[in-house]
C-alpha cells in the first residue's frame, strides 16, 4: 500500500505543494484522492527535500486542500497500449471515450519517450504522394518527415490536413498504415469535422483518436500530443506499421505550456513563453522518424495557427527550426479563391531532395521543381510592379511570367479538396505552365530534360 | 580502464540529492568539491557537472534526463573536470555532447540512447600501427611529437608528448598498441620516469595551449562561389551564418564541411534535427574529398546532440567539439569546425541559468552570454602550435545563428557579430525565390578581403581583386536601380543601366546561384570561378562598348551566348578550360557581328 499524504499545503493555479513527503522522485506521477472519491492526476515538477512541487493535469476546481489525499505512484505518466486501440477514440489523458470496450494493454509506455539515438537513425527518403500537386510537386513530403501546417485563424487547414490523411500513399506498396489524430484543445465543431471525415472515407477503422477539446482543461494538453506519438511509436515500431500523426492546434499546446511556467514564477523568454520552449516542442517532433532494421515509420504533420499570421511569433518560429520545413496557407490566395491555399514560395521541404528524382517520382522532378519556384516568384514580382505602374511599363518577358505566376495559381495550386493528382500528373501540369515561357528561360533545367519533356507548342489555354 | 581510472569513475559518496527540478540538481554535503568537476547521480549513475557551489550545497547540471531521481539519493565525485579522450580513434566517430560514441552505444543499448550508459569514449582494444618518430635520449617538451598513427587513409596522427610534460625519452615502442599502452617513457628533469600511452585526456573548457598565435592570410577554399569570391573566409578565420529557418544554414554549414580544403572536419550540431546528423552519417562516407579522393568520412569527427537529447549536454558539445578540434590543430593541422546552432547552445545556457534563479540579462539570457561566446569563437585562430618542429596550425570556427523571427538584434546574433570576421547573411526572401546559397550580398561582409585576396591575385588570376570589385559594383548599381523601377519602370532608364541590370541578373543566376545538389554544380574550383565570372563581365563590358557603338539594345541582351552563359556551372572541371575557351571565342564572334551589323542597321 502506497503512502498517502494529507499534506496538500497550496493551489495555485494548475500547482501543488505536497509537504513531509517521502522518497518522492522527480517526473513521477502523482493521484490525487478527494473526500468524495473522484481522483485527479499530476506530476511532480520539482521535488526539493520534503517539498513536491505537483503539477496538476485536470485544473484546480473544486479542489480542497484540507480533505484531499496524494499518492505518489512510483513511476511516471504512462498510456496502456495495443493493437486493439486503431478505430477507437479517447479522451486527452488516454481513457476510451466512446462507450467501446476497455483496452486491454499489451504494454504500459511511458508517454514521454526517450531520446532517440542519431546513429540509429534511417534517413527518411521515400516519397509519399499526397495528391496535392503544391506538396507533391514543390514541397514533397518523404515517409518518417516531420512537416507541418503554418495555418491562420479562418483558413482551412483541416482541409488539407483531412486530405492529406485521405490520400497519402507510398505508390506500389501496401504497407499497414494508420493515422493518430491528436485533436489538442480546438472545438468541438472542428474535431467532429475531421471524425466525419475519417468516418465518410471509411479511415476511422485504421486510426485512433486522442481528443482535447477546448472545454477540457488546459493543462491536460501537455499530455495529449505524447499520448498520440507514444501510441504512434508502439504502432510503427513495434507493430510496424507507417503511420501518420496529426497534432492540431499546436497553438494550444504553447499556450498550456506558458500557463504552466507563469505559475511557476519562471523567467520568461520571448512573449511570455518559457525559456525552455523550443526543447519542450523538440521532445514532440523529434519522436517522428524511421528506425534503421524497423519496418514502420512516424510522419508527423503538426498544425498550429500563427497569431496574426506571424510566422515570427516564437510557436511557428521555433517549430520551423526543429520541423523539416513547412506548408504555409496563405489569406490572400484563399480569397483569390485558391484551394488549398498554399502559399509555396514560403513553404518548404527540406527532405524533399532525398525522396525525389529518378526510381522515386521521375527524373526531371528536381529540376522543374527548381524552374516552377524561381519563374512564379518572377511572375509574382512582375505582378507586383504591374499593380503599380500597370501592366504597360512590364518588359515582355516579364508580361509572360506575369501571366505564368496567374496560371500557376490557377491550375497547379488550385485543385480543390477532392481531387487526387498523381504525380505524373503534377509534373505534366508543371510542363505546361513551363512551357509558356521561352526555353531559354529554363536555365535551371538541363538540356536532356527540356528535349524528352518540353511540350512543343505552348499548352492551349484551358 | 586503468586501475586508476576505475578508482576515479567509481569515486566516493560525497553528497546527497536535496532537490531535483529538471536537469538541474541540489546536492548537499559537497564541501569537497571543485568547480566544474564531474559527478555520478543516484545509482543509475548519471553524468553531471558542478556549476554552482555554496557551503556544502552544489548545483549540479545533469547531462541525461533526470526523471525518477529524488531527495535522499547518493552524489559520487570523480574529482575531475569534464573532459574529452584524446587518440586515435576519433576521426569517423559520431559522438554526443560529452563524447560518448553513439555507434558504440547504438550497438549495445538499441536504438534509444538509455540513462547511465557506459561505455568508453574512445575504443579500448583496438590496436594501432604507432610508428616512433622520437629517439632515445631525445629531450622532449609538451607538443613535441612522439610518432605517427595512420589512423584513416586521409589522416596521420601525431601522437604528442602531453602539454604539461617534459622530459628525456628513455624507451620508446615501435608496432601496434591500443591507445592506452604505454609507447614510450618520459624521464622528467626530477628523475621520475613516466609512461606515455597514446591516450591523453583535456579539460573540455580549458582551451589547450600554443606557442603563439598569427594572424590569418590564406584562405580556406570552399568551392562555393558566392563565399570564395565575395566573402571569402581564411584559414583560422572565424564566421557567422545567421537566418531565419527555412533559409538553409544548415546546407551552407555543410557544403562547408564536405568541399571547405581543411585537413580535418568537426562538426557539431548542437540541439538541432537528428535527421541531419543522419544525413551526414550516410552521405559523407560516399562523398570524395574533391583533393584526396578518398571520401569525407575519413577527415570528419561528429558531435550529435540533438534536440531531443537532454539539454546540459547540449551545453558542453560545442567545447567538446572545440577540443578536439585544438587537439589535431595542435599536430599541424588546418581544422575546420561548424557548430550549428550556437542558437540552440545559448538557449541551453539560458535554460540552466533560469533554474538556477540567475538575473536574466536581455530576452532572459544570462548576463555572461557574450563573454561565453567570445571565449568559444577565441579559441579558433591560425597558431605557431607549441613542439620543437615549428608546426603551425589552424581552427576556422563557422557558427550557425538562428535568430527568432530572422531578427539578427536579438543579443546572440549580437554576441557573435561582434567577434566574428565574416558575416555570411542569409536572406528568407532569396530563399523563397530558391536562390540558394540564400547569402544577400548586400548584407554580408568579410573582413580578410585584403588579407586573402593577394593569395587569389597572385594563385588564381592577377586580375582577381578587380573582378570582384567590379562584381560588387554591379550589384550595389542593381539595387539602386531597382528601386527607381519599381517607382517608375524600367523604361525610364537608359540602355547603359538595363544592361547593368541584365549583367546583375547574370551575376545573381548564373554565378552566385549555386545548387548544392548538382554534381557538378556543388563545387567550383577558383579556377573555374574566376573564368565564369570574367566571361559574364567581359560580355557585360564589351556590350557598354556596342551600346557606345549605336547597335540596339535589345541585340546585347538577346545574344545567343547568353545562354551558354547561363550553363558554364554545369560544365565538369576537367572540361572547363577547353569550353571556356570556345564560349570565349564565340561571345567575341558574336560581338563583332552585332557591331558590324548594328552599324549597318543605323
Amino acid at each position: 500500500m502506497r503512502k498517502e499524504y494529507k499534506t496538500i499545503r497550496e493551489v495555485v493555479g494548475p500547482l501543488m505543494l505536497v509537504e513531509g513527503v517521502e522518497g518522492v522522485k522527480y517526473d513521477e506521477l502523482v493521484e490525487i484522492e478527494q473526500a468524495n472519491g473522484e481522483l485527479r492526476l499530476g506530476k511532480v515538477l520539482e521535488i526539493n527535500q520534503d517539498k513536491a512541487m505537483v503539477q496538476l493535469f485536470e485544473g484546480s476546481q473544486g479542489l480542497r486542500i484540507a480533505d484531499s489525499k496524494a499518492r505518489f505512484l512510483g513511476h511516471g505518466i504512462q498510456l496502456a497500449v495495443s493493437g486493439d486501440m486503431l478505430g477507437r477514440v479517447f479522451d486527452g489523458m488516454g481513457r476510451p471515450i466512446d462507450n467501446g470496450p476497455a483496452i486491454i494493454p499489451e504494454k504500459h509506455l511511458d508517454i514521454n519517450g526517450s531520446p532517440m539515438n542519431p546513429a540509429a537513425r534511417d534517413y527518411p527518403a521515400e516519397f509519399i504522394q499526397t495528391g496535392v500537386s503544391a506538396i507533391d510537386g514543390l514541397n514533397t513530403l518523404v515517409r518518417g518527415q516531420k512537416l507541418p501546417v503554418f495555418s491562420g485563424s479562418g483558413l482551412p487547414h483541416a482541409q488539407l490536413a483531412a486530405q492529406i490523411a485521405r490520400q497519402a500513399k507510398v505508390r506500389g506498396s501496401n504497407e499497414p498504415f494508420a493515422v493518430v489524430f491528436a485533436a489538442i484543445g480546438i472545438t468541438f465543431e472542428e474535431a467532429d469535422f475531421f471524425i466525419s471525415d475519417f468516418r465518410r472515407t471509411g479511415a476511422i477503422e485504421r486510426a485512433v483518436l486522442f481528443m482535447n477539446l477546448a472545454n477540457d482543461p488546459a493543462v491536460e494538453r501537455i499530455s495529449t500530443p505524447r499520448m498520440a506519438i507514444t501510441c504512434a511509436e508502439y504502432l510503427a515500431y513495434e507493430l510496424g506499421m507507417h503511420v501518420l500523426v496529426i497534432l492540431t492546434d499546436i497553438t494550444n499546446y504553447a499556450e498550456a505550456l506558458r500557463e504552466v511556467s507563469a505559475a511557476r514564477k519562471e523567467v520568461p523568454g520571448r512573449r511570455g513563453y518559457p525559456g525552455y520552449l523550443y526543447t519542450d516542442l523538440a521532445s514532440l517532433y523529434e519522436r517522428a522518424g524511421r528506425i534503421k532494421g524497423k519496418p514502420g515509420s512516424i510522419t508527423q504533420i503538426p498544425i498550429l495557427s500563427m497569431p496574426e499570421d506571424d510566422k515570427t511569433h516564437p510557436i511557428p518560429d521555433l517549430t520551423g527550426y526543429i520541423t523539416e520545413g513547412q506548408i504555409m496557407l496563405s489569406r490572400e490566395l484563399l480569397r483569390k479563391g485558391v484551394t488549398p491555399p498554399i502559399d509555396v514560395l514560403p513553404s518548404l521541404s527540406r527532405l524533399k531532395d532525398k525522396g525525389i528524382g529518378k526510381g522515386k517520382t521521375r527524373e526531371d522532378h528536381a529540376d522543374t521543381m527548381n524552374q516552377l519556384f524561381s519563374a512564379y516568384a518572377r511572375g509574382k514580382d512582375a505582378k507586383e510592379l504591374a499593380v503599380i505602374l500597370g501592366e504597360a511599363a512590364l518588359s515582355d518577358t516579364d508580361k509572360m511570367y506575369a501571366k505564368f505566376a496567374t496560371e500557376f495559381e490557377r491550375r497547379y495550386v488550385s485543385q480543390g479538396y477532392d481531387t487526387n493528382r498523381s504525380i505524373e500528373e503534377t509534373l505534366q501540369i508543371g510542363w505546361d505552365l513551363l512551357s509558356i515561357l521561352p526555353r531559354s528561360e529554363l536555365k535551371r533545367i538541363r538540356d536532356e530534360y527540356l528535349d524528352k519533356y518540353l511540350p512543343t507548342r505552348p499548352a492551349e489555354e484551358v | 580502464m586503468t586501475e586508476a581510472n576505475r578508482k576515479a569513475e567509481a569515486g566516493q559518496i560525497v553528497g546527497t540529492i536535496a532537490k531535483v527540478a529538471g536537469p538541474l540538481i541540489v546536492a548537499t554535503g559537497m564541501a569537497d568539491v571543485q568547480m566544474y568537476d564531474v559527478v555520478r547521480v543516484s545509482e543509475k549513475r548519471l553524468i553531471g557537472e558542478i556549476i554552482e557551489l555554496r557551503g556544502d550545497r552544489a548545483s549540479i547540471q545533469v547531462y541525461e534526463e533526470t526523471a525518477g531521481l529524488g531527495p535522499g539519493e547518493p552524489v559520487y565525485s570523480t574529482g575531475e573536470p569534464l573532459s574529452v579522450e584524446l587518440a586515435p580513434g576519433l576521426i569517423e566517430s559520431i559522438f554526443d555532447g560529452i563524447q560518448r560514441p553513439l555507434e558504440v552505444i547504438y550497438e549495445q543499448e538499441g536504438d534509444r540512447i538509455t540513462r547511465g550508459v557506459d561505455v568508453p569514449k574512445l575504443d579500448r582494444k583496438k590496436k594501432w600501427e604507432f610508428v616512433p618518430v622520437a629517439q632515445v635520449g631525445d629531450a622532449l617538451s609538451g607538443g613535441d611529437v612522439l610518432g605517427t598513427v595512420q589512423e584513416t587513409p586521409a589522416v596521420v596522427q601525431k601522437i604528442m608528448l602531453p602539454p604539461t610534460l617534459s622530459g628525456t625519452v628513455e624507451w620508446i615502442y615501435k608496432g601496434e598498441a591500443t591507445i592506452e599502452e604505454p609507447i614510450a617513457k618520459i624521464k622528467k628533469a626530477d628523475g621520475t620516469v613516466v609512461e606515455v600511452p597514446m591516450l591523453q585526456r583535456w579539460p573540455v573548457r580549458r582551451p589547450r595551449p600554443y606557442r603563439e598565435k598569427i594572424a590569418p592570410s590564406e584562405p580556406m577554399i570552399t568551392g562555393q562561389r558566392v563565399i570564395d569570391t565575395l566573402f571569402p573566409i581564411a584559414k583560422g578565420g572565424v564566421a557567422a551564418v545567421p537566418g531565419p529557418f527555412g533559409s538553409g544554414k544548415t546546407v551552407v554549414q555543410h557544403q562547408l564541411a564536405k568541399w571547405a580544403d581543411a585537413d580535418i572536419i568537426v562538426y557539431v550540431g548542437c540541439g538541432e534535427r537528428g535527421n541531419e546528423m543522419t544525413d551526414v552519417l550516410m552521405e559523407f562516407p560516399e562523398l570524395k574529398d574533391p583533393r584526396t579522393g578518398l571520401p569525407l568520412m575519413k577527415r570528419t569527427v561528429l558531435i550529435a546532440n540533438t534536440s531531443d537529447m537532454p539539454v546540459a549536454a547540449r551545453e558542453a558539445s560545442i567545447y567538446t567539439g572545440i577540443t578536439i578540434a585544438e587537439y589535431f590543430r595542435d599536430m599541424g593541422y588546418k581544422v575546420a569546425i561548424m557548430a550549428d546552432s550556437t542558437s540552440r547552445w545559448a538557449e541551453a545556457l539560458r535554460e540552466m541559468s533560469g533554474r538556477l534563479e540567475e538575473m536574466p540579462g536581455e530576452e532572459g539570457y544570462p548576463a555572461y552570454l557574450s563573454s561565453r561566446l567570445a571565449e568559444f569563437y577565441e579559441r579558433a585562430g591560425y597558431v605557431h602550435c607549441i613542439g620543437a618542429d615549428g608546426r603551425t596550425g589552424a581552427i576556422s570556427a563557422i557558427g550557425a545563428v538562428s535568430p527568432p523571427g530572422g531578427d539578427t538584434s536579438e543579443p546572440v546574433s549580437q554576441g557573435t557579430l561582434r567577434i566574428v570576421k565574416v558575416f555570411w547573411g542569409l536572406s528568407a526572401s532569396l530563399a523563397y525565390k530558391r536562390h540558394f546559397p540564400a547569402i544577400d550580398w548586400l548584407q554580408s561582409y568579410s573582413l580578410y578581403h585584403d588579407k586573402i585576396d593577394d593569395y587569389f591575385s597572385k594563385h588564381v588570376a592577377s586580375d582577381w581583386t578587380e573582378l570582384v570589385g567590379k562584381t560588387m559594383q554591379v550589384l550595389q548599381e542593381e539595387s539602386e536601380l531597382e528601386e527607381i523601377v519599381r517607382l517608375v519602370g524600367v523604361d525610364a532608364l537608359g540602355y547603359k543601366d538595363r544592361l547593368t541590370l541584365e549583367c546583375a541578373r547574370s551575376i545573381r543566376e548564373d554565378y552566385l546561384h549555386q545548387n548544392a545538389f548538382h554534381e557538378v554544380d556543388t563545387y567550383t574550383s577558383p579556377e573555374k570561378q574566376h573564368g565564369m565570372l570574367s566571361t559574364i563581365l567581359t560580355w557585360y563590358q564589351k556590350g557598354l562598348d556596342a551600346l557606345d557603338a549605336d547597335v540596339p539594345f535589345s541585340r546585347v541582351a538577346g545574344m545567343k551566348i547568353l545562354e551558354q552563359i547561363g550553363r558554364m556551372k554545369y560544365i565538369p572541371e576537367a572540361d572547363f578550360p577547353q569550353r571556356l575557351a570556345e564560349i570565349r571565342s564565340q561571345l567575341d564572334a558574336e560581338y563583332i557581328a552585332l557591331t558590324e551589323g548594328g552599324s549597318l542597321d543605323a
